[in-house]
């Protein structure tokens, strides 16, 4: 097989998984129990003292 | 401070770029190299005035000023570049926009429409705008990370090696060297030195978030470091060329036809998303809340917003080349892919707009809460258009026509300019000791002269841009063009007029912004009625 073809079929099947995955892992995680408070957590950081 | 290495290699860059202009093989490259040797030398001349000759006994005397825990001199430079390079750059689309309308304007050959223009898109997005994310991301990382800026002088040679770039960049473009593609002018030499001074900035960044104090990554830094790396990633491979010469200005991209084509618009659409977008976003997801002093509405929201952001921008450059020799099924993808960017875009503008909930009455006493907020609705607005503008029947219309130089505008104004003002009057106070800013009610005018303008420039724009793209496929009942292309070009000069006048009108409000800045670093303070509705004893309870 050509490469480009093998590229393209690597992209577009398993590559794409994996993206779609980790993004849906990424919202999943941002949901978890006990989210909420890590990340009003972080939001606060900005407005600790300089 | 002694800066005698840095001295010597500046006097070294000069000499070869003496060498440079000795054996160029082209008279472009001759005249840019006269250009890199004399800003060299005067650096050189500049760090040698600065050297103490004093004996070594004598200099340990008096000891070394205190540093303070953060590297601000670097930010406090890169703030003033930011307002230099802005009243620069609007400057000169204003004298474009007039070139358009008054083509006797045109002086040939250094000052012609063809040179001034990427003068002008440089000067705004590379030299405001950059120094501007530089300047923030500097000053944002340390505070957030609880940490001084890594890498010591590295900060100053990001600074100044980014300046050069742009001296570089402006020069070549009026002395006529480019590789003609949007956004990425320069030729290759001057992309090598950026390629340089960009990894030494994400040396910087990057060396700052791992030496941090703070366990957690805020979200500002995400949206940065995503900027930083993209742009190198889209810089490095958009600018893969071959020099005709090491001594000569030309070079040959190493891909030809739709490819080069596909590429240069992948790295054209995604310096909109990843500098003129995540970068702005960090300054957003930072300066709101500080400046309204309450926490971004949702964190969760803002790092869904973050990753789906980074996950769809880089899909979108195709719809740049609809209707082209670009095969169906790309051009497709990146329409789907542009209309998908609607979602991340108007969830980080809820994000940025909702931080103000319960604090709404700050829009009326703060005019930097009212720049920043209006910076945010033309995000929205803008994000809102360009999915709208990629969709292949829309774009049928909209393509090639002043439409899109409206679109741009009004994100790029709109968007990248206020919230860069607001970031400005936020950092000046602070970075320089000052209880206030000079004028707060010049910040008001501010407000209103770049908001009018935009809203002449934009409405100007469709207005304009609608009936280019009409009067193009007008045909008359026999399959005739109705209108020839000089008749659509002589009808705009209303327009080009007006539009003229909206840039006149931004530049304005930004003349004040370098003034008032100018006049809080002398530190002075204007004698003024507070603005309705703020009450100055709110400040002494603090």
């Amino acid at each position: 097989m050509e490469t480009y073809t093998a590229m393209r079929q690597f992209a577009d099947s398993w590559a794409l998984l994996a993206m779609t995955l980790f993004f849906l892992g990424v919202v999943a995680f941002m949901f978890r129990p006990g989210a909420k408070k890590a990340a009003d957590d972080a939001a606060a950081i900005p407005l600790k003292e300089d | 401070m002694k800066y005698t290495f840095e001295m010597i290699l500046l006097g070294v860059g000069a000499f070869l770029a003496l060498i440079g202009a000795g054996f160029a093989q082209d008279r472009h490259f001759e005249a840019h190299m006269w250009v890199l040797f004399f800003v060299l030398l005067a650096g050189t001349i500049m760090l040698m005035r600065r050297i103490e000759f004093s004996p070594a006994s004598a200099g340990r005397a008096s000891p070394p000023p205190p540093q303070s825990e953060y590297f601000d001199e670097v930010v406090k430079y890169g703030v003033i570049a930011t307002v230099f390079w802005g009243v620069v750059g609007f400057l000169v689309g204003v004298v474009v926009a007039l070139q358009l309308a008054f083509p006797d304007l045109n002086i040939e050959p250094w000052f012609n429409f063809g040179r001034m223009r990427p003068l002008h898109t440089s000067a705004v997005i590379f030299a405001f705008g950059g120094n501007a994310l530089i300047a923030t991301s500097f000053y944002i990382v340390q505070r957030t990370s609880r940490a001084r800026l890594f890498g010591g002088n590295l900060g100053w040679f990001v600074f100044w090696g980014y300046q050069l770039f742009i001296v570089m960049a402006a020069t070549g473009y009026l002395l006529g060297i480019t590789q003609s593609k949007e956004y990425a002018e320069p030729e290759w030499y001057v992309d090598l030195w950026l390629t340089i001074v960009w990894v030494a900035y994400l040396a910087v960044f990057l060396g700052t978030l791992l030496t941090r104090k703070e366990p957690h990554i805020y979200v500002a830094n995400w949206f940065y470091l995503a900027f930083i790396v993209t742009i190198a990633m889209l810089h490095i491979v958009n600018n893969l060329a071959v020099p005709v010469s090491f001594l000569g200005s030309k070079s040959y991209s190493a891909f030809a036809g739709v490819q080069d084509a596909l590429t240069q618009w992948w790295y054209g659409h995604n310096a909109v998303g990843f500098f003129l977008t995540a970068g702005f976003l960090g300054m957003m997801y930072y300066f709101i809340p500080k400046q309204a002093n309450r926490p971004v509405y949702s964190y969760r929201l803002s790092i869904i917003h973050f990753w789906s952001l980074i996950f769809m921008y880089i899909w979108a450059g195709p719809h740049h080349l609809h209707y082209t020799a670009l095969p169906d099924w790309a051009q497709t993808l990146g329409m789907v892919f542009s209309v998908m960017l609607w979602m991340p875009s108007w969830g980080g503008m809820i994000n940025g707009l909702m931080t103000l909930s319960g604090a709404w009455d700050k829009i009326r006493t703060d005019p930097i809460i009212r720049m920043m907020v209006m910076a945010v609705a033309f995000y929205g607005m803008a994000t809102f258009e360009g999915p709208m503008m990629s969709i292949k029947t829309v774009n049928s219309l909209s393509h090639y026509t002043d439409w899109t130089i409206g679109h741009v505008h009004s994100g790029a104004l709109g968007w990248n300019g206020l919230i860069t003002f607001g970031a400005i009057y936020y950092l000046v106070p602070k970075l320089w000791n000052r209880e206030r800013l000079y004028s707060v009610r010049m910040v008001n005018w501010h407000f209103w002269l770049a908001t009018l303008g935009i809203v002449v420039y934009a409405a100007v724009m469709w207005v304009a841009g609608i009936q280019q793209g009409l009067m193009w496929r007008e045909y008359d009942d026999q399959g005739f063009l109705v209108y020839s292309f000089a008749e659509s070009v002589a009808a705009m000069v209303p327009y080009y007029v007006l539009r003229a006048l909206g840039g006149a009108l931004f530049l304005a409000g930004a003349l004040l912004m370098a003034f008032n800045v100018t006049m809080t670093i002398l530190g002075r303070v204007r004698d003024e009625a507070p603005i309705f509705g703020a009450t100055p004893a709110l400040k002494a309870a603090e």
